[in-house]
């Protein structure tokens, strides 16, 4: 296989995506059909040959090519075959050549479900989509070729990061990507309806399914992250305020409060030129995410190189991104909302609360990773920002939003019943302050004021969302798919709070030195360190301990926690032993040796640590479950145009 | 409430949201965040005498010592000019090792001898943080690309 070709295979799909990305546009200003009717096949072409090169790419990883520097300089014979391919995002090159695919990949989505759409808000989407392929596609040709060979060739490859071996790394990145870039569809859809100088609540029914199945991706993306840092980092955190994790929260908070915002423009019409901006927002910290994360100007795990050339170049494809839609918002955005109005009660004002949370979070985030990058640029010093801060100012807007999720989501449209909300459901809130405080305090001992804080809001959350539902189940109510997505995808925002409440408070780390032989205890759980041995592995060598875990005396668990080192990179990574149950982690992870066979040991108790990760996989299920709705599937394929001018005059 | 009022309100309690959180954030970095500081500028005396701050450097050769079979250790941070005695409890990270670029975090004892509480060894052995690269600079070294 000639890697040149794959360099060919980009060249031709950059010129694909500039047709795709102008003639369409031209031809839905001058109506002019034939011109429009080019978006689609130019899309799937490009699709194509993006495609290619991206499975040439990933060939010269899996037959081991290191003529390619790319390839060098990430892989090695050695390497198993699924982390070769993996190796294929395990750096910068490769990572952009996956955000390029995935770019085409959701165009070719939108291709194939944009059927029943007109033609010229089809074109002008698939359009928007394409000028930001040809952004793509430019920066990885003139600034991050994978394809570039190596003169002489390398015998064998430098090897993965040993950091990067792991499943995880297989999903992680592709998953959190496929969120990320998906958001560029409610960008384009926002463009579109900028340019066409028309949005109705059709509109917002087209766009909805679109961000929320973006905003799955991007939840489980975060999660997976998340765990993998969790296990494999060897420290036993969850999340660590690491700026390349808050740029990936951000755009996640911007989605979350879109589509919410969303569903208020499909159901009442309002809220439309806040809903561009937001779709404008969430894209946009998806941006700025790449370029904090690629340019290298921040420290960090993911941050894999600093060349300012690619740092400036996303930095002015990010400002010219921004730049176009926000003087297109300006443009357009005064003529577009109605002037129908709610009640201070009504759903409508829980969620613009929602919304104003949620942006208020996004933005204390941002604050918090930029300041320390403006201060520095003024000579002010240099300062990083930790937990220790965002764990302060966090809280603030999330825990209101948790309380008022369980009155919003039973308010009705327009008027608002909050009296009826507040007759049904103050038990409910009496029952979540008995048992939030109550259990936590006889399961786990005496609770701080913010603990009971957050073990109420949990409770709370999860027993108001599983009303309706039982109802529903029973017979009793009609629901649909759409609102059992909202009530499964909030029982998970409770279930991730009950976690997090849990495990920061009582959850026990303890740094201890330990023999073969020794015993040591730890939250009532009796660690025994039985024997060390060796042994070798695919592409390493391993010291592993032999622990027993016993509680009153039984044996509990058998755990493996192992020291590695990777044979081609010279280097050390822990791998800790962790017996996992819902209750509770018990985590062992392996220090350094500390002379007369003693061994430094990270002993963990991990109280409800797994319902982290539960609960973002429920609230995921509950977007899958609110984008299979009916209305979604129905319209695609039966709308006729002239339902659509009904319903744009409707909202008017 | 007419809906133009509605929206007043909304843009209103935004501004002043965004205002509030930027203002809080903003204070707590200033009173929370842990500044850097290069070794020679701390020896001179010129750090946050009642907080925690990062100092970065070199592992220096063979300065490890442990106490045997305990976790407290103590090795010399350098520039490759000025050196720094640092104690530490607990687990080191993987690639901390002889020569290594890396970052401590804690506060300066009245004895001279920098407290830890946490050490940074970032992931890939050729890496080094712009911190420490700039502070070894400072001195006069080449940091390799």
């Amino acid at each position: 296989m000639y890697p040149e070709l794959g360099q060919v295979a980009l060249v031709i799909a950059l010129a694909l995506s500039l047709i795709q990305g102008v003639v369409p546009l031209i031809g839905a200003h001058r109506n002019d059909q034939p011109m429009m009717s080019i978006a689609r096949p130019a899309a799937v072409a490009q699709f194509g040959f993006v495609g290619i090169a991206f499975a040439i790419l990933a060939a010269a990883f899996i037959n081991n090519d290191f003529s390619l520097q790319y390839v060098a300089s990430n892989s090695n014979s050695q390497l198993p075959t699924l982390f070769r391919f993996a190796a294929v995002w395990g750096a910068h090159e490769g990572s952009m050549l996956l955000w390029t695919l995935i770019l085409s990949a959701w165009t070719l989505a939108v291709v194939l479900r944009s059927g029943s759409l007109p033609l010229d808000i089809a074109s002008r989407v698939i359009a928007v989509l394409g000028l930001l392929s040809v952004g793509t596609l430019t920066f990885i040709l003139f600034t991050s070729n994978p394809f570039l060979r190596l003169q002489p060739s390398a015998a064998d490859g430098a090897d993965l990061n040993p950091l990067l071996q792991d499943p995880a790394l297989v999903i992680h990145p592709p998953m959190l990507y496929v969120g990320y870039v998906g958001l560029s569809v409610a960008f384009a859809f926002a463009i579109a309806a900028m340019l066409s100088g028309n949005l109705d609540r059709q509109w917002a029914r087209w766009t909805r399914p679109w961000t929320t199945a973006a905003w799955v991706f991007l939840t489980l993306g975060i999660s997976l992250g998340s765990w993998w840092a969790y296990y494999e980092l060897g420290w036993g955190g969850w999340w660590f305020w690491d700026p390349v994790e808050n740029a990936s929260f951000m755009p996640w908070l911007a989605a979350t409060a879109l589509f919410h915002s969303l569903a208020v423009t499909e159901t009442r019409g309002l809220f439309k030129s806040w809903t561009l901006l937001l779709a404008i927002m969430a894209f946009s910290l998806s941006l700025l995410g790449t370029f904090l994360v690629r340019s290298g100007i921040i420290v960090s795990v993911h941050a894999f190189a600093s060349d300012p050339t690619r740092g400036f170049f996303i930095l002015a494809f990010l400002l010219l991104v921004i730049g176009i839609a926000l003087a297109l918002y300006a443009w357009r955005a005064p003529g577009l909302d109605s002037t129908a109005g709610f009640q201070p009660t009504s759903r409508e004002t829980f969620l613009l609360l929602n919304n104003v949370l949620l942006v208020i979070a996004a933005t204390l985030i941002l604050v918090g990773t930029l300041y320390p990058l403006f201060i520095d640029a003024l000579g002010l010093g240099k300062v990083s920002v930790g937990a220790p801060v965002f764990e302060l100012v966090f809280i603030t807007p999330m825990l209101p939003l948790v309380f008022l999720m369980g009155f919003g989501m039973h308010a009705t449209w327009r008027t608002g019943n909050l009296d009826a909300v507040w007759r049904d459901y103050r038990w409910f809130l009496a029952g979540a302050v008995v048992l939030g405080i109550g259990l936590v305090w006889f399961v786990y001992g005496r609770p701080s004021i913010l603990t009971m804080t957050g073990g109420v809001a949990a409770t709370w959350i999860m027993l108001v969302s599983l009303r309706e539902p039982l109802r529903a189940l029973a017979g009793r109510v009609a629901m649909t798919r759409s609102a059992a997505g909202m009530h499964v995808a909030h029982f998970g925002v409770g279930v991730f709070t009950l976690g997090v409440t849990v495990v920061s408070a009582f959850g026990l780390e303890e740094d201890r030195a330990i023999r073969p032989g020794q015993a040591l205890s730890v939250a009532g759980y009796e660690f025994t360190l039985n024997d060390l041995g060796t042994g070798q592995g695919a592409n390493y060598q391993f010291l592993r301990g032999d622990v027993t875990v016993r509680e009153d005396g039984h044996i509990i668990a058998e755990l493996a926690p192992e020291k590695r080192r990777y044979l081609v990179q010279e280097s050390m990574m822990t791998e800790a032993g962790i017996d996992a149950r819902l209750s509770r982690d018990l985590f062992v992870a392996m220090g350094d040796p500390l002379g007369d066979e003693a061994w430094s040991v990270r002993v963990q108790y991990k109280p409800l640590v797994r319902l982290i990760w539960l609960g973002t996989i429920i609230m995921a299920l509950g977007g899958l479950l609110a984008i299979s709705d009916r209305r979604y599937r129905v319209r695609q394929k039966q709308e006729k145009p002239s339902k659509t001018d009904t319903l744009a005059k409707a909202s008017h | 409430m007419t809906p133009k009022q509605q929206r007043m309100l909304s843009v209103g309690m935004l501004i002043v949201g965004l205002a509030v959180v930027s203002t809080l954030v903003i204070t707590s970095i200033d009173s929370a965040g842990d500044f850097y500081h290069d070794i020679d500028v701390v020896l001179a005396g010129e750090y946050p005498q009642d907080r925690s701050f990062r100092v970065g450097g070199l592992v220096k050769e063979g300065s490890l010592d442990r106490v045997p079979g305990s976790l407290e250790l103590t090795f010399v941070l350098t520039d490759t000019v000025n050196q720094l005695p640092v104690s530490y409890t607990g687990v080191l990270p993987d690639l901390f090792r002889d020569g290594q670029g890396i970052i401590a975090t804690g506060t300066m004892a009245a004895t001279g001898v920098f407290i830890a509480d946490e050490i940074l060894a970032k992931h890939d052995e050729n890496y080094m943080a712009p911190e420490v690269a700039e502070s070894l600079k400072k001195q006069g070294y080449e940091v390799p690309e």
